[in-house]
C-alpha cells in the first residue's frame, strides 16, 4: 500500500543493537550494586558521604537507565537535547525561585514567619533518632 | 504512482454522531475548538460588557444583568479574565486553527493520532462544563482574580466562594491537560508528517508558530500543574503550601504561576504572528520578507520568554537583585519581537496590496499590537513599574496586545480561510464595516485606558468613588468613554456574526480551490476538503512564499506545482 | 467505528517512528512538573533543617524496598520490550505482567507505608513536609498505576502478536516513572 511518495517504512529504529537479556541482566547487576551502596551510604552519618552516595549514585543511576534501558543514545540526538531542555527550565525555576522561597531574608527584607519556625526548631537535632 | 487516500479508508456511512460529535478528522475537531472557543468568548465579553457599565454608572442596574454587587463585580472581572485566555484566545488560535490547518498546510491527511485529537477536545468540553458550573454553585463564581493569588484563593473564609475557586481551579487544570495533548499530537505531526519534499523552511510559518507555542507551553506549564495540585490540597484539605503561617510562601505561587504566566503569553502571540504572516504575503504578493530570520528570530524569543516572568512580581516582595535581572531581560526581549513586526513591514512594502477584510485586520494587528508593545517597555523598567503596577496602564498594554492576538489577528485568519473552511464567500462590505467598527470601538475603550491608569486608577476597583482623588468627572468621564466604546464595539460584532452565519449557508459559493491565488497547500484540497484532505498526497517543490517571482507570468507559485 | 490508521501516522521524515516521538514529547512534559514539584519541595527542605526530623520519621526500609521493586520492574519491561521485537508474544506478555506485578508490589507497600504514618500521626496535613511527601509520592503513584492499566491494555495487544510497537514506548514511560522514584527516594527519605 505503500507509493513512492509516503515514508511508510522509512521509521524502524534498531533498537536491539545487539543487546540481549544477559545485557539488560548485568545493566541490572550493577544498579542493584549503586542501590545497596546508596542505601549504606547515609548510614556514615557524614553529610558529604550521603550526598554523593544517595545523590550521586541516583544521577548515576538515571543515566544508565536512560541510556540501557531507554535507549536514549540510539534516538536522535535532539531527543537527548528536547530532555535535557525541560531539565533547563526545571533549574531555572530553581534558581530563581530560591532566592525568594529558599532564603529567609535578602536584600531590605525578612521573612520573619519562616525565621521563627526555624527558631522554634532549632533543637530538632536532639531528636533525631541514631 | 502515488497512494489513494481511498485505499486506506473505511467506506462506511458515518453517523451524524460519529461525523460531528465525536469526530476523529481533524477539521471537525477544530471547528468544535473554533465553535465552542467563540462561544466562550461571547460569554467573556458579555461580563466585560457588566463591568464595565459597572464603572461607568456605578450603583445602578445593568441592563441585561441587574445590580452588581461587589462580590459579583470581583467574579465578572476574574472569569472575563479567565475565559479569555484559557477559554477564548487558546483554543480559537492554537486548538482550532492549528488542527484545521496543520495536516493541511503540510499535505497530510489528518493529525497522527486522531483518537487522541478527540480526547483532548473531549477533556477540554467537560473543563468548559465545570468552568460553567462554577458559577452556578452557592455563592458564585471565583473572584480572586485570574492569576488566583493565595491566601486568597486558598481559603474560603477569605474568597467567600467555598465550591467556586475549586471548581474553577478544577476547570484550568483540565484545560491545561486538553492543550498538552493536543500539543503533542501538533508537534509530532508537524515533525512527521509532511508531504514529501517539504523540507523544514518550506514550512508555513503559521505551523510553525502553533507548534512552536505547543512546545513553549509544554515547557511551562509542569510548575503550575504542580502548583495547581498544592492550591487545590490548600483549599480542599488544609495543607499549608502557601501559608506562611506553616512554613509555606505565597510568593511561591507567584512564581509557580507567571513561570507559566509569561511564556503563555507568547503561546497566543506566536499564533497571531503566524495568520498575519500569511495574510500579509498573499495579499502583498511578496515573499516573507526574511523567513530564516523571522524563524530564529521566533526561536530566540521563545527561549527568551523563559527568563522574564518576574516583571509581574516587581513589587510583590521579591528579591529586589532579582528584580533587576527581569528587568534587563524584559527590555531585551522587546528586540527580537520589534524586529518581527519590522521584518513584517518589510514584507509590505513595496508589495502590491490588495485591502481584503483579512489584509485590514492583519495590517490592523500590526499597528494596535505596535502601540501595546512599546508600552510594555514602560512595564518592564522596574522603577517605573513601582508606579504603573496594578493600574490601568498594565490593563491597557495587555490589552493592546491581547486583542490584536486573541481577536483581530482572529478575524483575519477567519476571514481569509473561510472560503477554504465553508467553500462559501463572507460579504466583504459587512466584512469592512465589521473592520472599522471593531478597530475605531477597540481603540476607544483602551487609549482611554492607559490616562486614567497613569493618573492612578488601580485595578480591580469596583467603585471609584470611594477614592476621592480619583473620582473626579474628568476620569471618570474617561471611564464611560471607555464602556460606550465596549458597547459600541460588541454592537458591531453583531455585523460578523450575521456575516459569518448567514455567508456559512447562502455565501457566494466559492467554486475554485484557490481563490486568493495563495501557495499553500490547503489551496489545492476542495473548498471545503473531504474527509482526508487530497484524493492525491501532494508533493512539494518549493517554499510558501514564492510570490511575483521575477521572470513568472504568474505572481505565485504553488508549493505543488512541479516546474 | 470505522477508523483507520491516517497516512500521517504512518509517516516519518524524522526517521523516528510517531508513537516513540510522541512518548518523548510526553516525557518531557513529565519532566517540568514532576521537577517543578520537587524543585519547590527541595527549596524548602534546604530552608528548614529541622525537617530532616520529619524525615526520619518516614520508612526509608519501604522506600528502599521499593526502589529495589521499581528498578527490578524496569529490568522485566526492557526484557518484555526485547522479546516484543522478536515477535514472542508468550514471552513479551509474560514480562509485561511481571511488571505491572511490580507495580502492584510497589502500591502495596505504599499502602502499608501510608497507613501506618497515618495512624502515627503523619497525615497530609502534619506539617508541609508531610504535604509535600504525599503529593510527590501520590502524584508518582498516579503514573505508577496509569502504566500498570496501559500496560494490562498494551499486553492484549500483543498476545494477539498486533501493535507490538508498544511495548517499547510503555517502556520508555515505565523507565521514567522509575527514574523519578531514584530521585523520590533520596529526597524524601534520606534524613541526615
Amino acid at each position: 500500500m505503500a507509493g513512492h511518495v509516503d515514508h511508510h517504512h522509512g521509521a524502524e529504529g534498531h533498537h536491539d543493537s545487539g543487546h540481549g537479556p544477559s545485557f539488560y541482566v548485568k545493566i541490572y547487576a550493577i544498579l542493584m550494586v549503586l542501590f545497596i551502596i546508596s542505601v549504606l551510604g547515609p548510614e556514615f552519618g557524614h553529610r558529604t558521604v550521603t550526598l554523593i552516595t544517595a545523590f550521586g549514585i541516583a544521577i548515576v543511576k538515571a543515566y544508565m537507565v536512560a541510556v540501557n534501558f531507554m535507549h536514549i543514545r540510539q534516538e536522535k540526538k535532539y531527543i537527548a537535547y528536547i530532555m535535557f531542555a525541560m531539565l533547563g527550565a526545571v533549574f531555572l525555576f530553581y534558581i530563581a525561585v530560591s532566592t525568594d522561597v529558599q532564603m529567609t531574608t535578602g536584600a531590605n527584607w525578612e521573612n520573619h514567619a519562616a525565621k521563627s519556625i526555624i527558631e522554634e526548631n532549632k533543637d530538632f537535632e536532639k531528636h533525631l533518632e541514631h | 504512482m502515488a497512494t489513494s487516500h481511498a485505499e486506506h479508508h473505511d467506506h462506511h456511512e458515518m453517523s451524524f454522531w460519529e461525523k460531528y460529535i465525536f469526530p476523529l478528522d481533524h477539521k471537525v475537531i477544530g471547528m468544535q475548538y473554533l465553535f465552542t472557543g467563540i462561544l466562550m468568548g461571547v460569554l467573556g465579553a458579555y461580563f466585560s460588557y457588566v463591568f464595565r457599565m459597572q464603572l461607568a454608572f456605578p450603583g445602578t442596574e445593568v441592563p441585561l444583568f441587574g445590580l452588581v454587587t461587589s462580590a459579583q463585580y470581583n467574579s465578572l472581572i476574574t472569569n472575563h479574565g479567565t475565559i479569555m485566555i484559557f477559554w477564548f484566545a487558546m483554543p480559537i488560535l492554537v486548538a482550532a486553527f492549528g488542527n484545521y490547518l496543520i495536516p493541511l498546510m503540510i499535505g497530510a491527511d489528518d493529525m497522527v493520532f486522531p483518537r487522541i485529537n478527540r480526547l483532548s477536545y473531549q477533556i477540554f468540553f467537560i473543563s468548559v462544563l465545570v468552568l460553567i458550573a462554577s458559577f452556578l454553585v452557592h455563592n458564585g463564581g471565583f473572584g480572586g482574580a485570574w492569576t488566583a493569588y493565595p491566601p486568597l484563593s486558598a481559603k474560603a473564609e477569605y474568597n467567600l466562594t467555598p465550591w467556586g475557586s475549586i471548581l474553577w481551579l478544577v476547570a484550568v487544570v483540565l484545560e491545561f491537560v486538553a492543550f498538552l495533548l493536543g500539543g503533542i499530537n501538533f508537534i509530532t505531526t508537524l515533525m512527521n508528517s509532511r508531504a514529501r519534499g517539504m523540507k523544514m523552511n518550506d514550512i508555513p510559518i503559521v505551523c510553525w508558530m502553533i507548534v512552536l507555542a505547543s512546545i513553549l507551553f509544554m515547557a511551562s506549564a509542569g510548575p503550575l500543574i504542580a502548583g495547581a495540585a498544592m492550591l487545590l490540597f490548600d483549599q480542599t484539605i488544609g495543607t499549608g503550601f502557601f501559608d506562611p503561617a506553616r512554613g509555606g510562601d505565597p510568593i511561591l505561587w507567584q512564581h509557580l504561576f507567571w513561570f507559566f504566566g509569561h511564556p503563555e503569553v507568547y503561546v497566543v502571540f506566536l499564533p497571531a504572528m503566524g495568520i498575519v504572516a500569511e495574510v500579509i504575503t498573499t495579499f502583498s504578493r511578496k515573499k516573507l520578507f526574511a523567513y530564516k530570520v523571522v524563524l530564529f528570530t521566533t526561536f530566540a524569543t521563545g527561549i527568551l520568554s523563559f527568563f522574564v516572568w518576574a516583571h509581574h512580581q516587581f513589587i510583590a516582595g521579591i528579591d529586589p537583585r532579582l528584580a533587576n535581572i527581569f528587568t534587563v531581560t524584559t527590555l531585551l526581549i522587546s528586540i527580537p519581537i520589534a524586529e518581527m513586526l519590522f521584518v513584517y513591514i518589510a514584507t509590505l512594502y513595496g508589495g502590491a496590496i490588495e485591502l481584503t477584510t483579512a489584509m485590514l485586520f492583519a495590517l490592523g494587528f500590526l499597528a494596535t499590537f505596535l502601540i501595546g508593545g512599546v508600552t510594555g517597555v514602560f512595564l518592564g523598567a522596574s522603577g517605573a513599574d513601582i508606579y504603573f503596577h496594578d493600574t490601568y496602564f498594565v490593563l491597557a498594554h495587555f490589552h493592546y496586545t491581547f486583542v490584536p492576538i486573541a481577536v483581530i489577528a482572529v478575524f483575519a485568519g477567519l476571514y481569509y480561510w473561510f472560503p477554504k473552511m465553508f467553500g462559501r464567500f463572507m460579504n466583504e462590505t459587512l466584512g469592512k464595516i465589521h473592520f472599522w467598527g471593531t478597530m475605531i470601538g477597540f481603540n476607544g475603550i483602551f487609549m482611554p485606558l492607559f490616562f486614567t491608569g497613569a493618573a492612578g486608577d488601580h485595578r480591580r476597583i469596583f467603585d471609584y468613588s470611594n477614592f476621592p482623588e480619583l473620582a473626579v468627572s474628568s476620569l471618570q468621564n474617561l471611564r464611560t468613554l471607555a464602556t460606550i466604546c465596549v458597547v459600541i464595539t460588541i454592537l458591531f460584532q453583531f455585523v460578523f456574526f450575521w456575516n459569518f452565519f448567514y455567508s456559512m449557508f447562502k455565501g457566494k459559493v466559492c467554486t475554485e480551490k484557490n481563490p486568493w491565488k495563495a501557495n499553500t497547500l490547503e489551496w489545492f484540497a476542495a473548498s471545503p476538503p473531504p474527509h482526508g484532505n487530497f484524493p492525491v498526497m501532494p508533493e512539494v517543490y518549493r517554499g510558501p512564499y514564492e510570490f511575483s517571482t521575477p521572470g513568472r507570468e504568474l505572481d505565485y507559485w504553488p508549493q505543488n506545482e512541479k516546474a | 467505528m470505522g477508523h483507520s490508521t491516517p497516512i500521517a501516522t504512518t509517516r516519518s521524515v524524522t526517521g523516528m517512528p510517531t508513537g516513540r516521538l510522541a512518548v518523548w514529547w510526553v516525557i518531557g512534559s513529565e519532566i517540568v512538573i514532576f521537577g517543578g514539584l520537587l524543585m519547590c519541595y527541595l527549596m524548602l527542605r534546604l530552608k528548614y533543617p529541622h525537617w530532616a526530623l520529619n524525615s526520619s520519621h518516614t520508612n526509608t526500609f519501604a522506600g528502599g524496598v521499593n526502589t529495589f521493586v521499581l528498578l527490578s520492574s524496569s529490568l522485566s519491561i526492557v526484557l518484555a520490550h526485547h522479546y516484543a521485537e522478536k515477535k514472542e508474544e508468550l514471552k513479551a506478555v509474560g514480562f509485561i505482567w511481571a511488571t505491572i506485578f511490580g507495580g502492584l508490589c510497589f502500591l502495596v507497600i505504599k499502602g502499608i507505608e501510608w497507613t501506618t504514618e497515618i495512624q502515627n500521626g503523619y497525615t497530609i496535613t502534619s506539617s508541609l513536609f508531610w504535604s509535600f511527601y504525599y503529593t510527590a509520592a501520590g502524584l508518582h503513584a498516579l503514573h505508577v498505576i496509569a502504566g500498570m492499566i496501559l500496560m494490562g491494555w498494551i499486553s492484549i495487544d500483543v498476545m494477539q502478536k498486533k501493535n507490538m510497537h508498544r511495548v517499547e514506548l510503555i517502556g520508555i514511560y515505565w523507565h521514567f516513572v522509575d527514574i523519578v522514584w531514584i530521585f523520590l527516594f533520596p529526597l524524601l527519605y534520606i534524613a541526615k
